[in-house]
């Protein structure tokens, strides 16, 4: 695993068809981080992870320190078809694909480290089983299993805990603590305040434009949600064409969008 | 003793017809089409493209029918005409629906319409209704040596082919999203499969005709998938039902006079409709027979 560097975003606009999601963002996220997103729906949080994950093209701004090939990225609506007939095994070996490309079999110690993995998310037992035999909390589990395969030294998860039982979660968390232990960046979007608080270090709180960035403590403070809350609503559907120019982005392009 | 073999074997040969050479030819030919098309078929059907299968056997009409045009009755301007003018709808197809509002399946549908006719169109008017036949319903029982020889290279290459994408082709019908992630093999997955799909069509259209070439496809793997979850023994269980069905087909065709290609469809009609039935995943099974559960 190549040691990760600082993730930067600089000025990021993002969005689709011309309305921005993510406005205006700039922050940093230093390696080795174990770092939440948090924000209202439609706050932009699952467009900036797609950026960073060099899944969409910014509009505007730009990512720096983090190369597509490096992440192991977790979407939110996972476009995997369960009805599909392979096994657990099958679908967390495919975390190999860097190290197998097409041709290679997998080694012994290959296979041995997809028992691992399937062991560490609680999986053990269900490697022959068929995907569509899987409930949701343990098909998350599987994913999560391929994931540590990866072994990217980013990780991005776009709400990974989502109708997951304590169990699970309690589980999962320990994965991504033990990522963190291992000097991977890990940045997970997330809606659980409390479990935020209580297991990432660094938290960025955004509302289409970013709210406040940095400790936990300091950013889910009472004033800064609702300050969330209030920019969300405050959106305008006939927007006009935004004409921002900050000094320092003065040699970009000027952009053209509405909001 | 040696007498006694000859005789039973006489009398094999006799009953089933393979003491004649055109009925061994038609059976090899059988078999080599059920190690080609079956396992492109079970693909076809987990990705939901049976009726695209379906499609795509018409539009290599037009292009074996140029072939024919230019060249009469000859195979290797007919096989080229085919391929081309099946990856030639398969791509106008991708185009359309990449970039108007025409969906993929609207897409085909009309491009294949469209080749269907042309296709007839051309035959009916350079062509006699001998050769029309023909090509729509295929000449299983006149296999060549060249024909045979086309079959077995299809389905080498089919097999060597799904082989060598295997990885990727899996990964691309599992996870279309994590795969185009960590590399660039979707596409050429994708592309590669459907140059397979048509390859086995062209081949399956000479032995069965373009009307009934995507059976030996759809019909097996849709049996299977009554019998098998797994995707191993689905691909071996399509080829195995392929290949014994065909030749009972043609058996059944020589004993009774019936015509070949529709009595092989029927048969793998018939099967699909009997697994159906008593297949541990079919309808009757699912539905009526209390399941023993385990205790854990």
């Amino acid at each position: 695993m190549p040691d990760p560097a600082d993730i930067e975003l600089r000025d990021l606009t993002a969005g689709y068809e011309r309305h921005p999601a993510v406005h205006h963002v700039s922050l940093r996220w230093r390696r080795g981080d174990l770092a939440a997103v948090v924000g209202p729906n439609g706050a932009g949080k699952s467009t900036l992870l797609k950026c960073v994950a060099g899944r969409l093209r910014p509009m505007r701004g730009r990512v720096t320190g983090v190369s597509p090939h490096q992440v192991a990225y977790l979407p939110q609506i996972s476009e995997v078809d369960r009805s599909f007939p392979v096994t657990v095994a099958e679908l967390v070996s495919m975390g190999l694909w860097h190290e197998l490309g097409v041709w290679r079999r997998p080694t012994l110690v290959q296979r041995q480290r997809v028992q691992q993995a399937i062991e560490a998310v609680g999986l053990q037992g269900f490697e022959r089983r068929t995907l569509d035999t899987l409930s949701g909390g343990q098909f998350q589990r599987a994913l999560f299993a391929r994931l540590m395969l990866q072994d990217a030294p980013v990780v991005l998860l776009d709400e990974p805990f989502t109708g997951v039982d304590t169990r699970t979660l309690e589980d999962l968390v320990c994965v991504l603590q033990r990522w963190h232990e291992a000097g991977r960046t890990v940045i997970a979007v997330l809606h659980d305040v409390a479990l935020v608080r209580a297991v990432f270090p660094t938290t960025t709180l955004l509302a289409r434009e970013l709210v406040a960035h940095g400790p936990t403590q300091a950013v889910l403070t009472e004033a800064n949600l609702l300050r969330a809350r209030r920019l969300q609503e405050a959106f305008d559907e006939q927007a006009e064409l935004c004409d921002v120019s900050e000094p320092n982005a003065a040699e970009e392009s000027s952009h053209a969008h509405r909001h | 003793m040696l007498t006694g073999i000859e005789g039973l074997m006489g009398w094999l040969g006799a009953a089933t017809g393979l003491e004649f050479g055109f009925m061994q030819r038609a059976a090899l030919g059988c078999v080599l089409l059920a190690l080609g098309a079956a396992p492109v078929g079970v693909f076809l059907m987990l990705r939901r493209m049976s009726l695209m299968g379906d499609a795509m056997s018409h539009a290599i009409l037009p292009g074996a029918a140029i072939g024919y045009w230019l060249a009469g009755l000859s195979l290797p301007a007919m096989t080229a005409g085919g391929i081309v003018g099946g990856l030639v709808v398969a791509a106008a197809a991708g185009v359309v629906a990449r970039h108007t509002v025409i969906r993929e399946d609207a897409a085909l549908a009309t491009f294949y319409l469209t080749s269907l006719a042309l296709g007839v169109l051309i035959l009916s008017v350079r062509g006699t209704q001998i050769d029309l036949l023909h090509v729509l319903f295929g000449s299983v029982l006149a296999l060549e040596a060249s024909v045979l020889g086309l079959l077995a290279a299809v389905a080498a290459l089919t097999l060597v082919g799904l082989a060598v994408l295997w990885r990727p082709l899996v990964m691309e019908c599992v996870d279309p999203a994590f795969l185009r992630g960590v590399s660039r093999w979707g596409a050429a997955a994708h592309h590669g499969f459907l140059a397979l799909v048509v390859i086995n069509l062209v081949a399956a259209f000479h032995a069965l005709g373009t009307l009934m070439a995507v059976a030996m496809m759809v019909l097996p793997a849709a049996a299977a998938r009554f019998w098998f979850r797994r995707l191993q023994p689905l691909l071996v269980a399509a080829v195995l039902m392929a290949a014994v069905l065909s030749l009972l087909g043609l058996w059944l065709s020589y004993r009774t006079d019936w015509p070949t290609s529709p009595t092989i469809v029927l048969l793998l009609g018939a099967w699909y409709g009997v697994s159906m039935l008593v297949g541990p995943y079919g309808w009757w099974r699912q539905q009526h027979v209390p399941q023993r559960h385990l205790k854990g």
